[in-house]
Parts: C-alpha cells; structure tokens; sequence
C-alpha cells in the first residue's frame, strides 16, 4: 500500500462511517479501508471483507495438538518406556484425556494467534499505517484508493463524505 | 453496535460523553511520573518479595527440613499456597472470556486488570510446585522428553504431571489473551506520547503494538480470533482446576479421595477469584478514579457472583459432610468431625463463616453498595479461601488411618515468610501493571459507549474547512 494516493473522510460518529459507505457502495465506490479506534459491528459487507478462516486454522491446530499427545504418550508410555504400575494397562486413554486435551487448547491458542499475526502483517516493530494520528483515539478514517475512482467522481465521493458527517475530508499520499 | 440508550439498563459508562476521554482517563497514570504513593506502595510490596526470594533461598540451602513438615504431614502450606494462588488466577480468564461468550458488556472495564490478576497469580501459583521439590534444578525431569536418565519418563498416569501441562498452559494461553488484548490500546498510547513528545516511551508502545492501525480488516479477523480464544479458554479454566483437584481426588487418603472435589474445587477458584478481584478494583478506582468506567453496578455484579459461587461452595462443604456419613466409611467420618471438632477444628470454622456466612451480606443491597465493607468482606473471603485449601490439606493428613502415625502440623517462620512472600511477588507485578500499562481496555469501553458526543478538536476542523 506504499507511495499511494488515499481520499481521507474523517468521522468521529461510527454511525456516520456507515451512512457514508452505503452511499459510496450504492455510487459503486469502494472503499480500501476504514480505521477506527474499536470494531464497527456489521462493517464486513461494506468493505468486502470475507469471513476468516482463522476458525478452520484453529480447528487444525487444535486436532494437531490432539494428535501430538496421542502419539506422544503412546509412543513413550506404550512402546519406549512402559511402566508397570500396579499392573495395570500400558495404554490407558481415560488418563490421557488431562493432557490430550490441554495439548489440544494449547496447540489451537498459539496456532492461531501465529497465524492471526501472520496474516495481519504484524510484528513487533512494524510500522503503523497510520491516515490520522487521531485513528487509535476517536477518529474514523475512510481511506479510498485515488487510482480506483473516476476523476470525475471524485467531487461526488468528497459530497458523500461531507453528507454524511466528515469533519474532514482530505487527501493524504502514503 | 448500537447506540440506542434503554431507561431501563444500567450505562456501564457513566458521566462520560468523548471516546478520547476514555483514553485519556486511562493514559493519565501512565503518562504521569511515578507518586509518592505509588512509590511506597511498590516498595512495601519490593521489600515482601525480598522476603520471599529470602525465605525461597534458605528453603533450597537448608532443604525442606526448614519447614514443619513431618512423615505424616508431607504437603501443607507449600500446596496450600499453589491452590490458593491458582484458584486466584481463574475470575480473570472468567471475566475474559466466559462473560465474553456471554455478552456480559460489564466485563469491558474489568478483564484488563482481572487478566493481569490471572497471570500474577499463575506465576505465584507456579512458584510452589517447584520449590517444594526442594531441588528445583530438577525440575526439568517433569518434562517429557528424551534423556540420559535410563530413559526414565514421566508417569501420564499422575495428576500431577497433568498439572504441568494444565498450568503452562493456562499460563501461556492467559498471557497470549491478555497481549492481544493490549495490542490496540498500546497503539493507541504509541500515537498519543507521540504527540506528547515523550518519545522514549512511544518507541517501547510501538514495538508492542505490532503496528497495531485499527483497519477494520484487522478488526474483523480480531474479533474472530477473540471469540476463538474465548472459546478454548472457557474450557480451560474449568479444566485447570479440576486437574488440580484430582491432585487430591486422585488418592486414597480420606477427605481427599471425593468425587465431588473437580466441581467444588472450580467453584471455589471462581470465588476466591472473584474476591481479590473485589479486593483490587476497589482500590483502582478509588486510586485512579476510574468510577465512571468501574461502577456501582460492576460492582455490584461482581458481589452477585461471590453470592453464587460462595454459596455453591458452601453447598460443597455441607454435601462433603454428609456423604462422609452416608459413606459408611468409618475412615471417611471420622476425617470430618476430626476436621471440624479436631485439633485443627479452627481453621474449618474461619473457613465455614468467612466463605458461606460472611458473602451471604451480599444480598443486601446496601453492604454491596458500600465499598469500605465490601473490601473489607473481600479480604474475608481470601482468608477463608486459603484455610480452605490448608483444611482439606492438613487435616485429611495428620490423622490417618494409623493412629500410631497421627502428627500435629505447626509451620515454621520459612513457610510464613514463603506464605507473605508470595503477596509481595503479586503485588509487586501487580503495582508495575497498574502504573505502566493501560489498566482498562480503552476500546472495549469506547465500544460500549452510549451516544457519544462530537469531540472538539473536530469541531474546531470543521469551522476551519
């Protein structure tokens, strides 16, 4: 997203933020990103944005995790170094149950955020895409690819933007 | 998000009209230099964890002779001191992610500190097991992994070992949770000592932050990830516990050997939890004034909870008893009333009336109200918490089945100081918390603001355009 042109309208209203990208999307304007200081419920659909996969990676991890203890214990408890306690069984799966399953959490949690961080793109040290050094506060920015608009519209997306409820509205080069 | 106010709801917001006045609020303390205060406060809690590494120390260079241990009395303060601390560190990851699935909104403005709880409190809790080994060099030999030990493994059949993999990870999940937590508001404190110029400061925010931007991509997939955490946490703390229980469900010694213990046990982590909760929110927000964002009605909620939970407990106590009659078992019986009425019968009473009799003032409404009482009811419950666990400890142990090998147990000052210690590791982590990180998630309470009102700084950028 570097040496790029963004039209900037800035909100303090998540409500307005809404207004404002129905009315783009019904212009057929799509907006790059919105920023904003917490999550706007419902915002999905008006950016694109699909549903993540991260529920379908956690499954995965956790399953490996599962599987890891599995063998793990069987391996060790089974075959390398059976312990006869008492005389009772070599593989006995009620008792691996503790530790499959924490095994289990264990794997999916850090699976995840791994790949949560991953795919977001962060780091520690990165830089921040910052519109508005006001964003992680309480300002809204809606961020539209210059390249992406008709030179034409690009008065109409600022009217939109003003409508709707922009204190202001800008163009920034990132 | 809706921005609909019901007359009939209570705000969990109050007197507060700017998202920046959230941040600002919660900034304050972090911004500011260290106080007087805050500065004794730390250094009474520095010098308690000196006693602590003091105690620790001598405990390895004399062994655990140093302790009033005995044949008879193999586990006591060291265990009772693990389950307390544990059972500590379960409201935090409760109030995260439980109420998260939930949608208890009153969670908002309590899981950042309560977390912080959670983890202190797992790092006390993990202290004991390693240092009553004795040797706590070997404690790597808990790790299952090859060696040059005759390959010598651990036995998956002990709860014990279940323990270590229940408790690292509780651990490190509850500490990724709490991070990712703090990844938006360490963004938002990176831009805004930015701002201040105090660039030292925002250099450390931002390599934490990850560079955090607040897309609403990153949102999207942040919320996900939340609710996944959630998810697999919930379990989790329900699972910890019990497998600390079955530590002593697990064997065959009266008093111990008791199918009931996984849900009392969790049960009574869950209150103990909530109590220090109590103990601590009182004190923030009357130290940083966070009223508005901890209410009345949070308050209020949390004491609803130690009612529940202190009465499930106390539920606990009495079924324990009686099942110890309808057992038949003359060992069983006798282990109770000995518990009660025995030697060591005054600890089972400070247990009975601070943890079932002192949380039942909490039905009215006017001791919830009252912070003063409600401290003072919390420390109750984290005494009556702590004898809890040292009754089914020492008293299911000094009277076994053979009456040749009754013993008295009577700790010595390393075990004291161990015991007192442990709050100055607490709290000293807690204090270094308090003033250094955001003590409420900034943009959780922004989310649940009601009508908010424009801020000015944009008002002022309109009449400029």
């Amino acid at each position: 997203m570097s040496s790029k042109s963004y039209l900037l309208g800035k909100f303090w209203h998540p409500d307005h933020v809404m207004d404002a990208l129905r009315q783009l999307r019904d212009m057929g304007v799509k907006a790059q990103d919105v920023f904003g200081p917490f999550p706007i419920h419902e915002i999905e659909p008006l950016l694109d944005i699909k549903r993540t996969r991260l529920t379908v990676a956690a499954f995965c991890y956790g399953a490996l995790g599962a599987l890891t203890a599995i063998t793990m214990i069987s391996l060790i408890y089974g075959a390398i170094w059976p312990m006869n306690i008492g005389g009772k069984p070599f593989l006995p799966f009620p008792d691996y149950v503790p530790i499959t399953f924490e095994m289990t959490v264990l794997f999916a949690a850090h699976g995840t955020i791994l790949t949560f961080f991953i795919v977001s793109e962060y780091y520690p040290g990165k830089k921040e895409f910052l519109m508005d050094d006001r964003q992680t506060d309480d300002v809204f920015v809606i961020a539209i690819d210059k390249d992406k608009v008709a030179a034409s519209a690009i008065s109409d997306v600022n009217g939109v933007f003003t409508k709707t409820g922009a204190f202001e509205v800008t163009e920034k080069e990132v | 998000m809706s921005h609909h106010e019901s007359p009939i709801r209570q705000q969990w917001v109050q007197n507060t009209d700017y998202y920046t006045q959230i941040t600002e609020d919660v900034c304050r303390p972090i911004e500011a230099k260290p106080n007087l205060k805050w500065l004794a406060a730390f250094g009474l809690s520095f010098l308690v964890l000196c006693l602590f590494v003091g105690a620790v120390a001598w405990t390895i260079w004399e062994g655990i002779g140093a302790w009033g241990l005995n044949k008879t009395v193999g586990w006591a303060f060291d265990i009772t001191n693990f389950v307390f601390w544990v059972g500590i560190g379960h409201a935090g990851t409760l109030i995260s992610a439980v109420l998260l699935l939930f949608r208890q909104a009153w969670r908002n403005s309590i899981n950042r500190a309560t977390e912080a709880m959670t983890i202190f409190a797992v790092i006390c809790a993990g202290m004991f097991p390693i240092i009553h080994m004795g040797r706590p060099w070997l404690g790597l030999w808990f790790l299952p992994m090859p060696n040059t030990r005759g390959s010598l493994w651990v036995n998956f059949n002990s709860p014990l070992l279940w323990d270590v993999f229940a408790i690292s990870t509780y651990f490190s999940v509850s500490l990724v949770f709490w991070y990712l937590g703090m990844m938006p508001d360490f963004g938002a404190l990176r831009d805004r000592l930015r701002k201040k110029g105090q660039k030292i400061a925002a250099k450390i925010f931002a390599t934490l932050a990850f560079g955090w931007d607040g897309s609403m991509r990153t949102w999207s997939r942040y919320e996900i990830i939340t609710l996944i955490l959630a998810g697999l946490a919930t379990p989790l703390v329900l699972s910890v516990h019990s497998i600390v229980s079955m530590d002593f469900a697990t064997a065959v010694i009266p008093g111990w050997h008791t199918t009931i213990f996984p849900p009392y046990f969790v049960a009574g982590a869950i209150f103990s939890g909530f109590g220090m909760v109590q103990t601590l929110l009182i004190i923030q927000r009357a130290v940083y004034k966070h009223e508005n964002y901890i209410t009345m009605d949070h308050m209020e909620s949390i004491a609803k909870i130690v009612i529940a939970t202190g009465s499930l407990v106390g539920l606990a106590y009495m079924t324990e008893f009686f099942i110890a009659w309808y057992s038949g078992s003359i060992w069983e019986r006798y282990t109770f009333v000995n518990r009660a009425f025995g030697p060591l019968g005054w600890s089972y009473w400070i247990m009975f009336s601070c943890n079932v009799i002192t949380p039942q003032l909490f039905w009215f409404r006017k001791i919830r109200t009252n912070m003063f009482i409600t401290f003072i009811i919390s420390i109750f419950i984290n005494i009556g918490m702590w004898f809890e666990r040292f009754v089914i400890i020492v008293t299911s142990l000094h009277r076994d089945f053979l009456p040749s090998s009754w013993s008295m147990y009577t700790p010595t000052w390393v075990e004291a100081s161990i015991l007192i210690g442990s709050f100055g590791l607490f709290f000293t982590f807690y204090f270094l918390f308090a003033k250094y990180l955001p003590t409420i998630n900034m943009f959780e309470v922004k989310a649940i603001l009601k009508n908010p009102k424009q801020p000015k700084h944009t008002m002022e950028e309109t009449v400029n355009n």
